[in-house]
């Protein structure tokens, strides 16, 4: 008995390895959806998802697996996830992580093992300058944001600005993105707490300094704590400038009306005019009760189309890495964000839209386009890439 | 730097006291008198804020709905109090922390799977919305001054009610010798059970009277747990009147740190260096006044077991 038992466990692990032998593309989506990053995380599933049911759970044609695994946001666990993915399932291609940090720690990993990692959101300074490298994607580079807003600065004739941000390295990093294009004048540079809950003596210093506007670079909840105190404490005539995470809808939705005339900017935005974005759009709102997609799921969704897109340009040879890099290099998918091309850095040169914060047709709080802010636009650490 | 904006920048750390306070009261009462360390605390901070925003959404009504979200808060604690804590109050402290901190994690699920893992608007109530003109320069948020107030009303009430109530003497009594109490036909374990949720009450007035100003989300009672526990320790551990007077001391220290230190500083060292000594140390003037404050009384301004 006990040896028709190992019989058949072994005849079941025969049909598993045959099984294997046709083996499906395998993707490594490490997910967010836990941990400080859950919100975003949350996003950029939906998005997945959405890309995955639209390609009826292939890529090129062929038959693919996503393994989707949680890693609470927590660059160790995301480093243990991935290493899991090289060695036991063999993954083709690599996307998920919300964080810079997270990206950072597992990206070695998947370099050495010649793995494609598609970001579907962080764009590192480091990976788009000296420590470019043939198999990371970006979707943007971090300060390419700031450096929207501060050339929008510009272009409405501000003159005395404050900007504020945490102090923590990517503070820093985003201000400076900022003043990258800003001509005008800085009449107060403010660093806070990193997660700061009051921000009341800041705010009596920007009332002091009268600003023709301010910029902040504040993620997550000190945002939203931020924009509520601004505009309890009556600076409301005062125009508040962001990075467009600051002001995505999942933001929106928790500030409310406080988050009205705010100018953000960002690559892309839910009501630009193309049959591809419109088609994600409805496709979104419909799977998901009507709620307007963030850029984290635009991205997600755009990450997934690349793949599909390479494994198709190969002709299905997704067991050259080489092959794969090539035609990922060379996007011919329709992206939700328009035409783009890759720098030789990996990093997009694309256009950034300036969005304002607006009630939609239904009274409900989105964001609106208002028009091109820059126009193929590079980030300013492609000259230190030697790829 | 003119008078106004001195005035203003009190009125702000003030108004950043009374906000620890609340936190604060709650958490020194159950420490201090139950010898209890809840780090679950926060948690019902988040409850209340949670309550009352979606309460505030749905019905309009922003007095109704601090008042319902201190109610189901208080349910809630009962519960907690019922199953965990009370199998507690014999145990260590280690014990104590281990098994708040899994009520946290419990709590920070039990959100995302009811809320989502986004955080939620708290909308402020229209009357509140903006400011008020204090002096002909100085309009200021009336929110905060509602606040103030608030905090203000809880600490004359707490005095009152330790001081001067039956109660007040029971729960003193419990606090400074449980077992004797017993012996006096004190019901000891009762008195705990009212102090725990007289703590989780003044946790969910907290919660939702910071909801309208602050992000309303997952982690919201962790982060203000620090500066709360900060307070305590400064005041004396299970001294309301120490949490009182620590809380404004910190408001005080942390906002002027932040108000007024960068521009000092840039008065006198190089640009570069202000820049970043500036931030720095507004951050860390909180602790460093705890250090301080300790290595000159190291129980605190005001030991409850004096």
């Amino acid at each position: 008995m006990f040896k028709l038992k190992n019989a058949a466990l072994a005849l079941a692990l025969c049909g598993a390895l045959g099984a294997q032998a046709a083996d499906p593309i395998k993707v490594g989506i490490a997910l967010d959806i836990s941990g400080p990053f859950a919100a975003a995380g949350a996003e950029a599933r939906d998005g997945f998802d959405l890309a995955i049911d639209k390609l009826g759970g292939k890529l090129g044609g062929q038959p693919a697996e996503f393994l989707k695994t949680d890693f609470a946001g927590n660059p160790e666990q995301a480093t243990q996830l991935v290493t899991r993915y090289l060695q036991r399932d063999k993954i083709t291609f690599f996307t998920g992580p919300i964080a810079s940090n997270s990206a950072l720690a597992v990206a070695p990993a998947l370099f050495a093992a010649k793995v494609p990692f598609i970001s579907s959101n962080p764009g590192p300074s480091q990976f788009a300058g000296k420590q470019c490298n043939p198999y990371f994607f970006g979707q943007y580079q971090n300060d390419t944001y700031d450096e929207a807003a501060g050339k929008l600065a510009n272009e409405k004739g501000y003159k005395n600005m404050v900007i504020i941000a945490p102090n923590y390295p990517a503070g820093k990093d985003h201000l400076n993105g900022f003043k990258r294009l800003y001509k005008g004048g800085l009449k107060d540079e403010i660093y806070t707490k990193v997660g700061q809950i009051d921000y009341a003596a800041e705010i009596a210093q920007i009332r002091a300094a009268k600003p023709d506007a301010v910029f902040f670079f504040l993620p997550g909840a000190m945002g939203i704590n931020f924009v509520k105190q601004f505009v309890g404490g009556g600076l409301k005539d005062v125009p508040l400038i962001a990075p467009g995470f600051s002001a995505d809808q999942d933001v929106i939705q928790a500030v409310g009306e406080p988050m009205l005339g705010l100018y953000n900017t960002a690559h892309w935005t839910h009501d630009l005019p193309l049959p591809a974005n419109a088609e994600f759009v409805s496709a979104f709102r419909k799977k998901y009760d009507g709620r307007y997609p963030t850029v984290y799921a635009a991205m997600a969704y755009d990450a997934i189309l690349a793949m599909d897109a390479a494994v198709r340009d190969t002709g299905g040879k997704t067991d050259s890495p080489e092959a794969l890099v090539k035609a990922l290099s060379t996007p011919s998918f329709k992206s939700v964000r328009g035409e783009f091309t890759y720098a030789r850095n990996h990093y997009p040169v694309q256009d950034y839209y300036l969005r304002v914060v607006e009630k939609d047709a239904d009274g409900k709080l989105t964001n609106k386009l208002v028009g091109k802010v820059l126009e193929k636009h590079q980030d300013a650490y492609v000259a230190e890439c030697a790829m | 730097m003119d008078a106004i904006f001195i005035i203003e920048q009190l009125l702000n750390g003030l108004g950043y006291g009374f906000m620890l306070f609340l936190l604060a009261a709650g958490l020194t009462l159950v420490f201090g008198i139950m010898d209890t360390m809840n780090l679950a605390h926060g948690s019902l901070f988040m409850a209340g804020a949670y309550i009352a925003a979606r309460v505030h959404e749905s019905s309009g009504s922003f007095a109704g709905a601090v008042l319902i979200a201190i109610l189901a808060t208080v349910l809630i604690a009962a519960v907690i109090e019922i199953l965990i804590i009370r199998r507690l109050y014999s145990r260590d402290h280690l014990a104590q922390v281990l098994a708040t901190f899994g009520i946290i994690l419990l709590a920070d699920d039990a959100v995302k799977a009811i809320w989502g893992p986004s955080p939620i608007m708290a909308p402020t109530p229209p009357a509140l919305a903006g400011p008020v003109q204090l002096l002909d320069a100085l309009p200021y948020p009336s929110y905060r001054l509602l606040m103030i107030a608030a905090g203000l009303l809880v600490a004359i009430g707490l005095y009152l009610l330790v001081n001067h109530t039956r109660v007040g003497m029971l729960v003193r009594a419990g606090a400074s010798n449980r077992a004797m109490a017993e012996f006096m036909g004190v019901r000891v374990g009762r008195v705990f059970s009212f102090v725990f949720a007289l703590g989780a009450a003044l946790a969910a007035l907290a919660g939702a009277l910071m909801g309208p100003i602050s992000a309303v989300q997952i982690g919201m009672g962790e982060a203000i747990l620090i500066p709360a526990l900060v307070v305590i320790v400064i005041g004396g551990i299970g001294s309301v009147r120490g949490a009182f007077v620590a809380a404004l001391i910190v408001g005080l220290v942390d906002t002027a740190g932040r108000a007024f230190l960068p521009p000092l500083l840039r008065a006198v060292l190089p640009p570069s260096l202000a820049a970043d000594l500036g931030p720095a140390m507004a951050g860390i003037a909180m602790y460093v006044l705890m250090a301080v404050i300790l290595t000159l009384k190291p129980a605190g301004l005001f030991p409850a077991r004096a």
